[in-house]
This record gives C-alpha cells, sequence and structure tokens, in this order.
C-alpha cells in the first residue's frame, strides 16, 4: 500500500472510487432492468425450464468474457468498460440466487433429473460462452454483437 | 410491468451491483491469482437472502424489487463462470471445479436454510 499509483493492471486490487462505483450502479441498473423484463416475456412456471434466467445467464457470461478479455489485453480504449459493461450490467443481468432457488423448486419437487440437467446445461453453456468469447476477442475478429 | 416499478428494480438493481462490488472487493483475493472466494462470498449471502424472502412469503412488487432486483443484481453468474473458466484455463482445474462445486452445493444450502429462516419469521 501507498507505493504510488497503480498502472492499469487487471491483476490489481479493484478500487472503489467515485467514477468506478458510478459506472457499476450504471451498468447494475440496466442489467436488472432487462432481466426484468425478460422475466416477464418469458414467465418461469415452476416445474418447467426456466428459461428467461438462463437466457440471461449464458448471454450475460458471454458479453463479460468478451469485455474482461479485452480488459485484461489492453484493448479496451474505455477505462471504465470492464465496470459498466463487466461488473455493473453482466454482473446484474446474470444471476445466482434465482438459479439457486428454481434448483431448491425442482428438488423440492422430486424433480430430480430437471435440476440435473438445468444445472449441468447452465454451468456448461455459461463455461462456453467464456471460452467462446475469448476465443472470438483474441482472434481479433470484430467485437460481436451483445446478445 | 409499470414504469415506476421497472424504475424501482433498476435502482436496486445498480444498488446490488455495488454492495457485489464492495463485498468482493473486501472479501476477495487480494490479486486476480488468487482464489475468487469474494464472489463465492456475494452469492452464498445473496442466495441465504433470497431464500429468507421466499419463506417469508415475499410477494408482488416487494419480491420483484427485493428479490429480482436487489439480490438478483448483488448475485452474479457470469464472472462465477468467468473466473472458473480462467482458473481451469490457467492450469488450476482443480480450484476451477472447486469454484463450480462450493458454488453449487453451498448456493443451494444457502437458499434452503434462508428458506428455513424466513418460515420462521
Amino acid at each position: 500500500m501507498g507505493y504510488g499509483p497503480r498502472v492499469a493492471d487487471p491483476a490489481s486490487r479493484p478500487r472503489a472510487d467515485a467514477r468506478t462505483l458510478a459506472a457499476i450502479f450504471a451498468g447494475g441498473c440496466v442489467g436488472a432492468m432487462v432481466r426484468a423484463e425478460l422475466s416477464v416475456a418469458l414467465p418461469y412456471e415452476s416445474g418447467h425450464w426456466p428459461w428467461a434466467t438462463l437466457l440471461v445467464n449464458v448471454a450475460g457470461a458471454f458479453v463479460l468474457g468478451w469485455v474482461i478479455t479485452r480488459v485484461e489485453d489492453g484493448r479496451e480504449p474505455f477505462a471504465h468498460a470492464g465496470r459498466l459493461l463487466g461488473t455493473g450490467v453482466c454482473g446484474a443481468l446474470t444471476t445466482f440466487s434465482t438459479l439457486q432457488i428454481e434448483l431448491l423448486e425442482m428438488l423440492d419437487d422430486d424433480r430430480y433429473g430437471l435440476a440435473a440437467a438445468y444445472v449441468l446445461a447452465s454451468i456448461a453453456a455459461g463455461l462456453a460462452a467464456v471460452a467462446l468469447a475469448t476465443r472470438l476477442t483474441r482472434r481479433g475478429s470484430s467485437a460481436p454483437e451483445p446478445a | 410491468m409499470t414504469a415506476p416499478l421497472l424504475l424501482g428494480i433498476g435502482l436496486l438493481g445498480g444498488a446490488g451491483a455495488v454492495a457485489r462490488y464492495l463485498v468482493d472487493t473486501v472479501a476477495g483475493p487480494r490479486t486476480r491469482r488468487g482464489f475468487p472466494r469474494g464472489i463465492l462470498v456475494v452469492n452464498l449471502s445473496g442466495a441465504l437472502l433470497l431464500g429468507v424472502l421466499l419463506g417469508a412469503s415475499v410477494q408482488g412488487d416487494a419480491q420483484r424489487l427485493l428479490a429480482g432486483g436487489l439480490l438478483g443484481a448483488y448475485t452474479t453468474f457470469s464472472t462465477w463462470m468467468f473466473d472458473s473458466h480462467r482458473l481451469a484455463t490457467g492450469g488450476r482445474r482443480g480450484q476451477a471445479a472447486l469454484n463450480l462445486l462450493a458454488g453449487l452445493a453451498l448456493g443451494l444450502l444457502a437458499v434452503w436454510l434462508g428458506r428455513e429462516l424466513g418460515r420462521l419469521a
């Protein structure tokens, strides 16, 4: 601590200055509103496949993979992009707590197969989305459309 | 969904995202080389609180605001996946598996425990 200003190093510890927090807040507002609208468009019924949660989670993992890879590689010109789009939008668009509640309710209903399929699909698709976004970004192809 | 409700979800979602960042800053590893325990703390605490809301039968707009807005945005799936991917591709497959399994198993335990606590209320 106190050894001079940090360079733009993705490995450095996060900071809590006002601009960083404002970027995260703004991004979080957008992410939460998009998820809310989507949960209305694709309502979840107990015992059914939770399309809305799966969709936001996988799409958010893809966009986060894209933006943080750019930050890691020093290719992101906008200094707060990682915080606004990554921590804010993608962080709030995607959700862990809803996924866990949906799983718990599937287990309550003894729908073990559905629960297993849902959790495996979420994790496999989430990891694949990050891997694909990383690969596409490092190939130097143009920025993919946010899904 | 009415505009004021959507706006409220947005504002609480922003607050949830900021809270996630601050908790991760305090509870997380000092560098990105460390195990991503900060996001685990965020996700498990958020799952516990969501369980409490469910157990206490919070419904309607309050549910949309607190469960969908605040806790939905506080907890996150994308960073959980991102960290697991980077651990696995960085030669730390064991830690990647631990991150996934601990999140899943402890997350389920947290929502269940929260729901039991909420039912007592």
